[in-house]
């Protein structure tokens, strides 16, 4: 057992955590983080997305000790200060960008990181950009809506509702 | 009337937030005091004797608990099937046991042999490691026509061949459209495959047994789209536990697409593990161990015949199918290439002469049972393909072809058992023309020619049995359950209104969905309204959610308790005004007179009935808290005309999809930006089985797509944004929302929607291709043109 700290959503943790303890159990289990989920075992799916360092990570491809100092944020995490959700999680709901939810962690930390570096994405950067985010439920369409509403751009002209 | 959140608005979802802040509560989130790990350990052949399970040095490993083996369930049931089809010749299908874990033989990859529980995961997979296995290869029987061919190795040691029924409908009619086929003007031939899927909801299955060893309960958390369907097939037919000592809870569920209907292996091992242990036992399913346990899908091979006349209307279908069913029979999975397929072989159309055969297989692949369309997509697939095939062969226009041959007066008794009550399939396709833009197509066909690629436009029409189903007819065709849905009602005295409900709910949105509906019926606003699903413990025997029933059967039963409590309701405010009770109305959640100014509020009437001082309890006893159990009189029938174009890069056959519009009739519309999104999420799917994936297994039965690295997920970037309607709905007639359903159209009407297109655009290229099976890869389509 390895002792790491690391900083996850702004409070400080110390825990001892086995060689091959994953990130993700790490946040899953001691911390009982259970926003992030594990939805393969191939690092293709992307519901398990959280920030390290300000970076999108999948935290079942990183080892817990491997976060020894780092700053992690998770779903937990995204809210704002006052408990009310975010710009993304908000147009999320609004523009019904999730179904059973499973995925939806996951997206909304992939949104959050194409948003701080490409304020303005396009159609087509939106969906390269999510790539490795799988979703079974929404067909994508009302996702990529609400990343595109969260960045301030009018999305009242796609096609359909 | 909140108008923002009753019937028909595009209320946000409720449930959303919870989600969003991942503060949800799936199975695999729940961790009980002092709970046990399991793990399986799964056969790597595909048919195999067992000889020898020597468990010795694993049970010797540290923490292990206990190594469980099929020689533990030997006097147990095995997993039920819930449904059993009866032959061509009344004779019942074949039903070989499926034991939890696997005694004898292995009969695929997966097949659960051993459950090693202990005190961490990774001591239960590292003591798996030293189980020693003596197991004997045996041939495997991988693809049906061999599987069916004289002398081909058995599955089942036990049965004469590898036939689980051979099935013909309408039985009757079978020498009448042989007459018509042998007599038709012309004859149009499509021999196809509809491939094997595996429906990957993006939560993996989860179990967590639990036993209390004080009352002698038994509780199961899993990830179930039907708990109370599990509590029954598991205590019933598997366990032996009485129902009322047994729970199961399917909190937040991570989807199901029909996957999660069925009763799994998994669910029995943990529970009855926790009780043999006395302590809780977990597990949760990888991805790779759900390729190989979840039930897969679809896998038909099929020929299809449509006779025409002279004038073009379509005098007889003839279809004959080989139907997966892999190694064991899946709780529902006679039930899908029947019931749920031969019934919607008349289309849209007044086709009046229909057979449809299918002959069911076993074969050492993983189970295969209903997702996602279940059955309609198969029939919508053949069916509207060769339909299209037709119109090419004739060189007549396929939209054309399909009105001329479209049933119009409603009832329409179909040939095939089924009585469609409502639709207008004219206005339908009218609304597609209008929508998809059909006028300019030729110009975007010129715009993809100047870019190099071909462009395609496709049709399609469909109609799909929903709101499943009227158990006395189900029950005759074999099924072994009732299809009713139930809902509790209860108002508390401060007035706040629970509706507990069979229906369950993993994406669908219902928590914010029936809310609307009580909302429209009582004038309350939608926070004093909560729903409560998935624990049999506080809800009402229920069948749960799948074939698009939830707001067609469970709708209905909540309808009909709210109806017996504001009857109530108005009974005791009759009394407290003392007026007749036929002269109370209620409106905005306040009870008056009619004709008076006289009103006593919601409040007033809820607390009344708990506190009953003032009340007439000669006539009504106190309490409201009503129950309705509703069994609906025919299916529904969704109805949809679907158009899409993809652009075709004849240097590598890649297919884009360029545009998809849809035009569905989904009756009355609960919630349209919730039905919307069940589009889309149809569409991927079908455009997903229709270009990208692929259950795929090598001769020796090996699963070679069984990670995502391998079976192809539609991703972001493979879909368009979808262009949907469902503005032309006709009400059902027969339910008290006229709700038809909306989960299953948009993969049921895309697939043929995308080959259509796919063949268009070849054929507009100068290629003589008529046909290109699923999945239409790049490798494929390239294939078809070089011819």
């Amino acid at each position: 057992m390895t002792e790491v700290t690391m900083t996850v959503n702004g409070k400080s943790v110390s825990r001892a955590v086995r060689g091959n303890e994953l990130l993700v159990e790490f946040l899953r289990e001691q911390l009982r983080l259970t926003g992030t989920h594990v939805g393969c075992d191939t690092s293709q799916c992307g519901a398990c997305n959280v920030h390290v360092n300000g970076e999108v990570v999948k935290a079942c491809t990183m080892f817990a000790a491997e976060a020894q100092g780092a700053e992690v944020t998770t779903i937990e995490g995204m809210a704002n200060a006052d408990g009310s959700l975010s710009t993304i999680q908000q147009a999320f709901q609004d523009h019904h960008g999730l179904q059973c939810g499973f995925c939806t962690p996951g997206m909304v930390m992939s949104a959050a990181a194409l948003l701080k570096d490409n304020p303005k994405p396009s159609e087509a950067e939106v969906r390269h950009h999510l790539q490795g985010n799988i979703c079974r439920c929404t067909g994508y369409h009302n996702i990529v809506k609400a990343i595109m509403a969260a960045s301030g751009q009018d999305v009242g002209a796609i096609a359909a509702e | 009337m909140p108008k923002d959140n009753g019937i028909g608005a595009s209320t946000k979802r409720r449930e959303d937030v919870r989600f969003l802040t991942g503060t949800g509560n799936y199975t695999d989130d729940i961790n009980l005091y002092g709970q046990a790990y399991v793990h399986f350990l799964r056969s790597d052949v595909a048919h195999g004797r067992i000889n020898g399970i020597d468990t010795a040095a694993a049970e010797a490993m540290p923490g292990v608990l206990r190594i469980f083996t099929g020689a533990d369930f030997e006097a147990l049931g095995g997993l039920p099937c819930g449904w059993q089809v009866t032959d061509r010749f009344g004779q019942p299908m074949k039903e070989p046991k499926h034991p939890v874990l696997a005694h004898g033989k292995v009969r695929h990859v997966g097949d659960p042999i051993c459950a090693v529980v202990a005190e961490t995961l990774d001591q239960a997979r590292d003591a798996a490691e030293a189980i020693v296995l003596d197991i004997e290869e045996l041939p495997a029987v991988v693809d049906m026509r061999k599987a069916l061919e004289e002398g081909a190795t058995l599955v089942h040691d036990d049965l004469t061949d590898n036939l689980c029924y051979d099935w013909g409908f309408v039985e009757e009619n079978k020498e009448a459209v042989d007459e018509a086929i042998r007599n038709a003007a012309h004859v149009t031939t499509l021999e196809l495959i509809n491939n094997r899927l595996v429906p990957n909801p993006m939560e993996p299955r989860v179990a967590v047994g639990d036993f209390n060893a004080a009352s002698g309960d038994s509780t199961l958390y899993t990830t179930s789209q039907n708990p109370h369907v599990i509590r029954l097939l598991m205590g019933a037919f598997v366990l032996g536990i009485p129902e009322h000592k047994l729970r199961v809870v399917a909190p937040d569920v991570g989807g199901g697409f029909g996957s999660k209907i069925y009763h799994y292996a998994e669910e029995a091992l943990c529970t009855f593990a926790a009780k043999a242990l006395r302590r809780p036992v977990k597990w949760t399913s990888t991805r790779s161990e759900a390729f190989m346990s979840d039930a897969h899908a679809r896998d038909h091979v099929t020929k299809i015949e449509l006779a025409l006349d002279a004038d073009h209307k379509f005098t007889a279908v003839r279809t004959s199918t080989l139907a997966n069913m892999g190694a064991y029979l899946s709780t529902f999975a006679p039930s899908i290439p029947t019931w749920l397929h031969g019934t919607l072989m008349a289309g849209n159309y007044t086709t009046p002469l229909v057979y449809c055969n299918v002959r069911a297989v076993f074969t050492n692949t993983v189970p295969v049972d209903a997702y996602r369309g279940a059955g309609r997509p198969e029939a919508t697939y053949q069916l509207e393909r060769v339909i299209d095939k037709a119109a090419r062969e004739l060189g007549v226009d396929p939209i054309e072809i399909r009105r001329k041959n479209f049933v119009t007066e409603f009832p329409y008794q179909t040939p095939v058992a089924v009585e469609y009550d409502s639709g207008d399939f004219h206005r339908l396709m009218d609304k597609l023309e209008a929508r998809a833009d059909f006028a300019g197509f030729a110009a975007r066909r010129e715009e993809s020619k100047k870019k190099g690629l071909l462009r395609g436009l496709g049709i399609n029409c469909f109609i799909e049995a929903c709101g499943i189903a009227p158990s006395n007819l189900v029950g005759q065709l074999g099924a072994r359950a009732g299809l009713y849905e139930s809902a509790t009602v209860r108002v508390n005295a401060t007035g706040g209104l629970v509706v507990m409900t069979g229906s369950h709910s993993h994406g669908q949105g219902h928590e914010t969905v029936f809310p609307q509906v009580i909302a429209e019926m009582t004038g309350l606003d939608a926070n004093m309204i909560e729903i409560s699903h998935g624990d049999t413990a506080n809800t009402p025997m229920g069948m749960g959610t799948y074939g698009s029933r939830s707001i067609a059967v469970g709708g209905s039963a909540m309808v009909r308790a709210t109806e017996k409590i504001i009857n109530k309701m108005k009974k005791i405010a009759a009394h407290l005004m003392e007026a007749a009770e036929s002269d109370i109305e209620l409106r905005d959640g306040t009870f008056s007179v009619a004709g008076t100014d006289k009103s006593v509020a919601w409040g007033d009437v809820t607390l009344a009935a708990y506190v009953p001082h003032n009340y007439p309890l000669e006539d009504i006893e106190p309490g409201l808290e009503e129950t309705a159990f509703y069994d609906p009189a025919n299916f529904t029938y969704p109805a949809g005309a679907y158009a899409c174009e993809v652009e075709v890069d004849p240097e590598t056959g890649r297919v884009t999809i360029a545009r998809f519009t849809t035009a569905d009739d989904f009756g009355n519309v609960m919630n349209p930006m919730i039905v919307d999104g069940q589009v889309h999420g149809g569409l991927a799917q079908g455009i997903g089985q229709a270009l990208l994936e692929n259950a795929s297994y090598d001769e020796n039965g090996q699963l070679l797509s069984a990670s995502y690295m391998d079976y192809a997920m539609p991703r972001a970037d493979d879909v368009p944004f979808f262009s949907v309607d469902h503005s032309n709905g006709t009400p059902c007639t027969h339910n008290p929302l006229g709700v038809k359903g909306c989960g299953e159209a948009g993969a049921i009407g895309s697939t043929p929607t995308v080959v259509n297109a796919v063949v268009d655009a070849l054929q507009s290229g100068g290629y003589k291709v008529d046909h290109v099976d699923m999945p239409v890869t790049p490798s494929r389509v390239w294939a078809a043109m070089q011819g």
